[in-house]
């Protein structure tokens, strides 16, 4: 699985959400890497609040083409637009790759740091260090990694001061698979 | 409630189509914070905001937003007119404030959107 490499590293701090019911699926994702069917790739620009979010809206267009239904096209590109808009108002720039399976996406998000100082305190309705730029574009918040969370099926987060931040998230195309075992 | 009501009550400034003013607007939410934004519209939703950047168009690829009503006096660039009419979006601008417009739209029946 194409970028997934940051999810054996050992000692960097990381943090992982997953809704129950989805624990053995996303493991067994983990385990055999999977090619996706498809793999679309984007660069993230540090500060332009003009074409940040075109990665996002260009993904979810491409689920609409595959017919994935509306409430998951809204939760990917939720979840994407805030990652997205994380490495822009709070990264030197990245990149996502988007790994468009049968029954599931995988969204990897990878940047250039400075990292995050404590990833538990990151994760905390409210908290923002969002600068004065990113606060007149109407960010700053504190409440996008939660988003992010709260509209995954799993979530994967890993950062450590003065390197880069890993934002990896799974969403699967079936809602009803919330209810299974 | 249709767009072109809203538009009249708020007294504001068109920047859409005269058919777009026909659009069934069937609740509202209010905001300037775009996490906020995101993380409570989850139905079609006519949006009162203060900011007057791209991402607030680009919220609209997002979330189903029905129109986009700028507040306290705030107008659409040539640059924002451009991608609203891309993608099919419907503005308008009141001089009212946001909780003006709000009290305005809530007492003539328009509801608060389901969060
Ligand atoms: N890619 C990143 N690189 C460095 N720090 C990050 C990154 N993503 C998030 N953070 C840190 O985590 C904090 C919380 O992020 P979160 O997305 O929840 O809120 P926000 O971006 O500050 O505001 P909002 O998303 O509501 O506009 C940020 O303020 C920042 O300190
Ligand atoms: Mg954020």
């Amino acid at each position: 699985m194409k970028g997934s490499e940051a999810v054996k590293s050992k000692s960097i701090p990381e943090y992982w959400a997953i809704k129950p019911g989805f624990e053995e699926e996303i493991k067994k994702i983990i385990n055999e890497r999977p090619e996706p069917e498809i793999s679309l790739d984007y660069e993230i620009a540090e500060n332009d609040y003009v074409k940040t979010g075109k990665a996002s809206s260009d993904v979810k267009f491409f689920l609409k083409k595959l017919g994935v239904n509306p409430e998951v096209l809204r939760r990917v590109a939720v979840a994407s637009y805030e990652a997205e808009i994380n490495v822009t108002a709070h990264s030197k720039g990245g990149k996502v790759t988007a790994n468009i399976y049968s029954d599931y996406i995988i969204m990897m998000f990878e940047d250039y740091g400075p990292g995050i100082a404590d990833i538990e305190q990151a994760m905390q309705p409210g908290f923002s260090t969002a600068n004065e730029l990113a606060r007149e574009m109407g960010f700053g918040a504190g409440l996008g990694l939660p988003n992010i969370k709260k509209n995954c099926d799993g979530m994967y987060l890993s950062s450590e001061p003065g390197g880069s931040t890993t934002l990896i998230f799974f969403i699967y195309y079936e809602e009803k698979s919330y209810a299974a075992k | 409630m249709k767009l072109r009501k809203i538009a009249e009550l708020l007294q504001a400034e068109i920047f859409c189509t005269e058919e777009q003013l026909e659009r069934e607007v069937p609740c509202a939410f209010g905001s300037d914070l775009i996490s906020d934004i995101l993380m409570c519209t989850k139905e079609p939703t006519v949006l009162l905001t203060g900011l007057t950047n791209p991402q607030v168009i680009r919220l609209s690829d997002m979330i189903d937003l029905i129109a986009v009503i700028f507040v306290r006096g705030k107008k659409p660039s040539p640059e924002l007119i451009e991608m609203a009419e891309e993608r099919d979006l419907p503005m308008i601008s009141t001089a009212f404030t946001l909780y003006k417009s709000s009290g305005l739209l809530y007492n003539e029946g328009l509801r608060s959107c389901k969060i």
